[in-house]
């Protein structure tokens, strides 16, 4: 079962530090090619250790509907 | 939960204690920071990603560990003025510049313009005495006058990143950190090229 939440990444403001990756505990974050963060939404249960950590603030706990919604 | 892998390069933090400290036994291991420096625009321009920042950066995991774990950090959110493209872009532009200024200077002493100052500036302004770390006869004056330029600036944005750590989020140096922007711009540019 997929949970409710998932998290969201602004990438136009991502720095690509990687805080969010080593902080993840379901090794769902990775970097994409060095330009921002992205997450396996099938892997994510948007727990918000990532955006807790996040340095520039471009993570955002968003209903998981909602940020398909958003995607498509 | 999944317990993420313990690799050798997760204890780099202790290099960036390392650094800071040799530095004050011998002011010619500054020139190891050149790897620092080079590295990671390395990985940035062959590999085209940010394996540096996101694995190997000890000052990162140093940031990390003091103000995650022993919660030294007050972990507010890092000011949007801070997080903002011309703000980065303006921060990497100004160290570019006062790393020009230390080829200048480093240059001048070895065309014999000016003498070797064995002090470590910070913020350009502030001249901390550092003889002790200087030994007479084993390096040339330029190479020596370069050790102190690099040193100034390497201690000068370790306390930049400390005050931002305490302050905001452990890692919010990462966001304005010059190697950080300049690595990223690179990645863009090569993403952008395919």
């Amino acid at each position: 079962m997929l949970s409710k939440r998932v998290a969201q990444f602004e990438k136009t403001v991502c720095v690509a530090c990687g805080a969010c990756v080593k902080e993840c505990p379901r090794i769902a974050i990775s970097i994409y090619k060095g330009c921002y963060a992205v997450n396996d939404l099938e892997l994510c249960i948007g727990c918000g250790k990532c955006a807790k950590i996040c340095p520039s603030g471009c993570i955002e706990i968003v209903e998981r509907e909602a940020s398909h919604d958003k995607a498509e | 939960m999944i317990k993420q892998n313990k690799h050798w390069y997760d204890y780099l933090w202790i290099w960036a204690i390392i650094y800071f400290s040799l530095g004050f036994f011998n002011i010619l291991f500054a020139w190891l920071g050149m790897i620092d420096f080079l590295l990671p625009l390395f990985i940035a321009g062959i590999g085209g990603n940010k394996w540096f920042c996101n694995n190997l950066c000890g000052r990162g995991q140093l940031f990390s560990l003091l103000g995650g774990k022993l919660s030294w950090s007050k972990g507010k959110a890092t000011p949007k003025w801070i997080v903002s493209k011309w703000f980065r872009y303006g921060f990497l532009f100004f160290f570019l510049i006062m790393f020009g200024n230390i080829l200048l200077q480093t240059y001048f002493v070895f065309a014999g313009a000016s003498s070797l100052e064995k002090a470590v500036k910070l913020a350009w302004a502030i001249k901390v005495p550092w003889e002790w770390a200087y030994t007479q006869g084993i390096a040339p004056d330029w190479a020596v006058q370069f050790s102190y330029g690099l040193y100034s600036l390497m201690v000068f944005s370790l306390l930049l990143g400390l005050i931002a750590m305490f302050f905001y989020k452990p890692r919010s140096w990462c966001v304005f950190c010059p190697m950080g922007t300049m690595t990223q711009g690179i990645c863009k540019l090569k993403n952008s090229e395919k």
